[in-house]
């Protein structure tokens, strides 16, 4: 049992990084991010480089990873979305253009990085057993505690920081915040910058224990919209709180279910049909106007 | 007049001028390419239909791959004909289709559209772990379609006993695209078609004036969802074989590209938006790896100089005028 709610949390907090990313992109700009996972492999991709092949630290590795794809981000928000949303006349338009730049992303990384599995030596050895209790090996603790360091410091960010409240103002009211001086153009690009970071960050910390190939894209993609559906799309908290139970269903549902075969997702899909069904905007989510 | 004129040209042009023109240049080939586009098309008209009521369906292809699924083990494991399999498909997807619309269909706009998109791959991990789809390998050596007689009239013949089955997929695909695209042009112009235009526009309003908006979005999903189904049944019937990886979220979001490239104001939108689409894809096979990249560039590069769908050239020439 303790053994499940261990795992449950170590993918938890991986999982609500990525969902954080996803959800803050949607909140200030109305975008659903298809190239989310994309985002995340090619964070992958840039950490195996600097630590595989360059023989780099880590860590170094890792703020390149977040350098990068927050480059990336902002360059995607500047030329991309920010044209197509200026002259659009429906929403479509942007999941359109999102979805391109996915494809666009896989290409890419395919001709970049190649098609093998990639993955970079383990950080730290050994393994933490706990009275047989919990068995885990000590990079996956390093990397939970890392994931959730990140969160509070984003927490932390989006809380205190001026370029926070700044987009917290976005997200509630774009004209509003307009009207009161807000830098809409400039922050949403810093919007975008910070999602696609996030991306990469975590990218960046799972290489070393999953290591990372350009088929994870479409799937990670997916896992993030579950954990925004569940939560609530556009809300910090829902992002967390869907991360977080995605995690932990998953691993008790590797765990339970495993007698049946390979259902735990179709389980947890019916679930969340449950749920919509009783509640369509999700835990935190604003209901419909 | 200038419709039926239209309608007339239009068949004359996919029955006797494509296997006219195919005999004569000997480009066998074009046969599976064009087959694929109907039947593909068969699958966007039902996106297209869902966009009609202001949805964004990206699930297209997870009824298409239980559509397929269900053809392929009535076939070989009942010993169904495919003829009557390929109702029983399209009718299995619409009734998934009411299980699955009663909750996801109150969400809208992109929340709507992320669930779809995890339907898709939600419906590929079950093919892979119910037993009776076995699984990843898929079903294959599914018999090509026999012979549909009705009071001993054959109305069509067995496939394996053809000469040249390429055009007899040609044949049926094409008559299932232009059987589904007039049931979709009659749909549209119906009273059923004006309200669902009234719930695109506003579905509070709609509502308010009596408009049963829960019923109508059910209706037009589950109608989506039986094109979906009979599409991925015929599909399976010319590959002979279905895997969990025959329709998957890349398909799925095709689906709704298709739509749009073509036009969401018009019912043969779907239709030119696959043919330009598939045979884009198939033009660029020539350039190799760089494929993927040529192509999401150039659609990239779309949606920066046509934001609306390539059809609102249209609209710009009408209010010049």
């Amino acid at each position: 049992m303790e053994q499940i709610l261990a795992n449950g949390l170590y993918l938890g907090a991986q999982y609500a990084l990525i969902a954080l990313g996803l959800t803050l992109i949607f909140s200030l700009m109305n975008v659903l991010n298809f190239a989310h996972g994309q985002m995340y492999v090619l964070g992958g991709f840039v950490t195996y480089t600097v630590v595989g092949q360059f023989g780099l630290p880590f860590i170094v590795g890792l703020v390149a990873s977040a350098l990068i794809l927050a480059l990336v981000g902002a360059g995607v928000e500047k030329f991309l979305f920010r044209p197509v949303i200026a002259r659009s006349k429906r929403d479509e338009s942007t999941m359109l253009l999102a979805a391109g730049i996915a494809f666009f992303l896989d290409a890419v990384i395919l001709l970049v990085f190649g098609e093998k599995q990639r993955g970079v030596p383990k950080i730290v050895g050994g393994v933490l057993n706990w009275d047989f209790r919990i068995i885990m090996p000590y990079d996956r603790i390093l990397i939970g505690v890392l994931a959730i360091a990140m969160i509070a410091g984003f927490i932390l960010f989006m809380q205190y920081s001026r370029a926070g409240r700044a987009m917290r103002a976005l997200a509630q009211d774009r004209i509003a915040a307009q009207l009161m001086g807000v830098d809409v153009e400039r922050y949403s690009m810093l919007g975008f910058a910070l999602g696609a970071m996030l991306a990469g960050l975590v990218g960046g910390l799972l290489v070393t224990i999953t290591g990372i190939n350009l088929g994870m894209g479409g799937p990670t993609s997916i896992k993030a919209f579950m954990m925004i559906m569940i939560g609530g799309a556009g809300v910090i908290s829902g992002a967390i709180a869907g991360g977080f139970i995605l995690g932990m269903m998953e691993s008790v549902g590797l765990t339970l279910l495993a007698a049946y075969g390979d259902i735990t997702y179709l389980v947890i899909f019916a679930s969340l049909m449950i749920f919509l069904a009783i509640r369509p905007q999700g835990l935190m989510g604003k209901p419909w106007g | 007049m200038r419709s039926i004129l239209g309608v007339t040209a239009f068949l004359l042009a996919v029955f006797v001028a494509v296997p006219w023109l195919i005999a004569v240049s000997g480009r066998w080939d074009f046969y599976y390419t064009l087959t694929s586009v109907a039947l593909l098309s068969i699958a966007s008209a039902g996106v297209w239909l869902t966009f009609y009521i202001g949805r964004i369906n990206i699930g297209q292809g997870a009824y298409a791959l239980a559509g397929g699924y269900v053809s392929a083990v009535l076939i070989t494991k009942a010993g169904f004909g495919f003829w009557l399999t390929l109702p029983l498909a399209g009718l299995f997807c619409a009734g998934l289709s009411v299980l699955i619309g009663l909750p996801i269909l109150r969400l809208r706009g992109v929340y709507f559209a992320m669930v779809t998109l995890v339907l898709t791959e939600v419906m590929r991990l079950t093919a892979l772990a119910l037993p009776v789809t076995n699984g990843a390998k898929g079903i294959t050596s599914i018999p090509l379609p026999g012979e549909l007689s009705v009071f001993g009239l054959v109305l069509i013949p067995d496939f394996a006993s053809l000469e040249n089955p390429k055009l007899a997929f040609y044949l049926m695909a094409v008559t299932l695209m232009v059987l589904c695209y007039g049931a979709l042009y009659r749909i549209v112009h119906s009273r059923l078609g004006h309200l669902c235009r009234s719930l695109q526009q506003n579905e509070e309003l709609a509502a308010s004036i009596g408009v049963n908006t829960a019923w109508l979005r059910i209706l037009a999903y589950s109608i989506s969802s039986f094109f979906g189904g009979i599409a991925g049944a015929s599909f399976v019937a010319i590959s002979q074989s279905v895997y969990p990886s025959s329709f998957q979220v890349a398909d799925s979001v095709n689906f709704m590209l298709n739509c749009f490239l073509g036009g969401l104001g018009f019912v043969f939108g779907p239709m030119l938006g696959t043919l330009v689409l598939y045979f884009g894809w198939d033009l660029l096979f020539t350039t190799g790896r760089y494929q993927l990249l040529i192509y999401s560039s150039l659609l990239i590069v779309l949606m920066l100089v046509l934001p609306n769908g390539v059809l609102s050239l249209l609209d710009r020439k009408g209010v010049r005028r």
